[in-house]
């Protein structure tokens, strides 16, 4: 199920005096399986993008085809269901979600909205608790008594339940700390090689990108600026500068000592363990140069 | 949906009415809807609609605004209007059925209080788009001063108001993202019969009171480690100052009333 925006633009408070322009002519396509990154400055218009994915809002000008439903600013706002089953959003921040008295009942609020019947979304809740790292014993638990971390990891159980094709992050690890950010990570990128989950990471984290996607999208004050391969796009590090982005640290690491030491001709390092293989080939070919 | 809530909003500029000291404002919208009852017949309501309309044309704020403003009262005025038409006798009486009767008076009184209705709001919304939310308080904690001496703890309400009125963007804001993360989570607002509707709101109400009691902690926190510790004794940023054009705002409300008297039957 590809995600495709076309030629897509969207007002904020159309005709009234507040009138504010968020997007314009935004082609792009999220394919299947993919794990895409959308970057961009505070003000670019992500949030906007991404409410635009679940047919939250509906595009202003142009159209969003989601799967097989086409939405336009004409579409009609029931019906919308079934595009919010298929594709879950994770929000900043999305422990404000929280609201039921269990964890377990939060987490089957979901796939019950949904038509599933309770029995069925309570059995489920306990499977999504170990993907998200927390054993049964939460289930019975108010989500008010947990630490912030674990709220989160409930939050994210909750749209894991729905079970949706396409799963987008905004912001998943913001304020949490390097370890938890570490296993967060490593357990969207599981659900994604494991269960072919689509994903759409909104982040200002370029390591993350690096680490994990395999496509990127740039916005900039509304429309997209570039779209490429994350390997592609970070080769260019004055550009990004520019658009006051940066390049992941082992990209930043790998062209200064490419400055300091003259380049190699094998492609530049994108993550740290390229980073770590690169450096060990220069010292083997320095070896190699003293024993001659 | 709050998108289009235009009454109580502040819109900047520096017209000659966005300079009026926030005290003489408030004053003068008082006294404007108690001198409205003066008003009973078409030339003192002739009178009180050119005065109102020359203030918005003063504001330099276009009159769609005002107009909105009165958009989300609509249902109300025409309520109000309709049972004075319909209940009021004098007259000559042009329809009657049972206690129901359409008289000339009633259908003049209903317009009376239509027109009395639109100046009150267009007055109050003026009030609202030309005056800083802060500076209002700043003005009511003013007014209520003498209360003092009652030990009404003047202080303190000004302090809640600010702080309430500060919080009604974020709020807003935090409303929405909570709305729409629900809606993510498959729930619809605004659909089916009304029992349905009713559970739609306690997955928005319970995350919402949660956050708003964090952040009531928070900023009372904030506002301690700040050394606040209440009203007296403390100096003000914002200084209000009587000019000579508040001065004026009297005379001309005087004039209106004399106006009013002189015309009033």
């Amino acid at each position: 199920m590809d995600i495709i925006f076309e030629k897509v633009g969207f007002t904020y408070q159309k005709g009234t005096p507040f009138e504010n322009r968020a997007l314009y002519d935004i082609d792009m396509i999220i394919k299947e399986g993919s794990f895409t990154a959308l970057v961009g400055h505070t003000g670019s218009g992500k949030s906007t993008v991404l409410q635009h994915l679940n047919a939250l809002m509906k595009p202003s000008e142009g159209t969003v085809t989601i799967g097989d439903r086409v939405i336009t600013s004409e579409t009609n706002n029931k019906n919308l269901k079934s595009i919010r089953k298929q594709v879950g959003i994770v929000f900043q921040f999305p422990e404000a979600q929280l609201f039921e008295e269990t964890v377990a009942k939060d987490i089957a609020f979901g796939p019950r909205n949904f038509g599933v019947s309770e029995e069925e979304a309570i059995k489920l809740a306990g499977e999504m608790l170990p993907l998200v790292g927390l054993d049964e014993s939460f289930m019975e638990r108010s989500p008010f008594d947990l630490s912030g971390g674990q709220m989160r990891r409930v939050a994210i159980a909750g749209v894991l339940a729905m079970e949706p094709h396409t799963l987008v992050l905004d912001e998943p690890t913001a304020g949490l700390d390097p370890q938890g950010r570490k296993e967060m990570m490593d357990m969207f990128y599981r659900l994604h090689k494991e269960k072919g989950l689509t994903i759409v990471l909104v982040t200002h984290l370029m390591d993350d990108v690096a680490d994990y996607a395999d496509h990127m999208i740039i916005l900039e004050k509304g429309t997209v600026v570039k779209e490429g391969t994350p390997r592609e796009i970070f080769q260019d590090e004055s550009w990004l500068k520019t658009k006051q982005l940066g390049v992941p640290a082992a990209v930043s690491f790998s062209n200064r000592l490419d400055e300091r030491l003259g380049a190699l001709d094998t492609q530049p390092a994108l993550t740290a363990t390229e980073l770590a293989d690169s450096i060990a080939n220069r010292v083997k070919a320095l070896k190699a140069g003293d024993e001659q | 949906m709050m998108d289009k809530l235009i009454f109580g909003r502040y819109i900047p500029g520096d017209s000659l009415i966005h300079k009026l000291d926030p005290r003489a404002k408030l004053m003068g919208s008082m006294y404007f809807i108690g001198i409205i009852f003066l008003a009973n017949n078409w030339q003192a309501y002739a009178l009180l609609f050119l005065f109102t309309m020359f203030v918005i044309q003063l504001s330099k704020i276009k009159l769609s605004f005002f107009i909105n403003g009165v958009k989300p009262l609509i249902w109300l005025i025409l309520f109000t209007v309709i049972l004075q038409v319909l209940f009021t006798g004098g007259g000559t009486i042009y329809f009657s059925w049972g206690p129901i009767t359409v008289s000339q008076e009633g259908i003049l009184n209903g317009l009376y209080i239509f027109c009395r209705f639109v100046l009150i709001i267009f007055m109050s919304t003026l009030l609202t788009l030309t005056t800083m939310p802060l500076s209002l308080t700043d003005a009511i904690e003013f007014l209520l001063r003498p209360l003092l001496a009652l030990k009404v703890p003047v202080y303190e309400i000004a302090l809640m108001l600010s702080i309430a009125l500060r919080f009604v963007p974020t709020l807003m804001d935090e409303t929405e993202k909570i709305m729409n993360a629900q809606r993510a989570r498959g729930v619809d607002f605004g659909e089916g019969n009304v029992f349905q509707q009713m559970k739609a709101i306690v997955p928005l109400l319970i995350p919402l009171f949660v956050s708003s009691f964090n952040r009531a902690e928070e900023l009372a926190t904030a506002m301690e480690a700040r050394g606040y510790q209440g009203g007296e004794g403390r100096s003000k940023y914002r200084l209000l100052k009587w000019e000579t054009r508040d001065t004026l705002v009297i005379v001309v409300y005087a004039l209106v009333t004399i106006g009013l008297i002189f015309l009033r039957k």
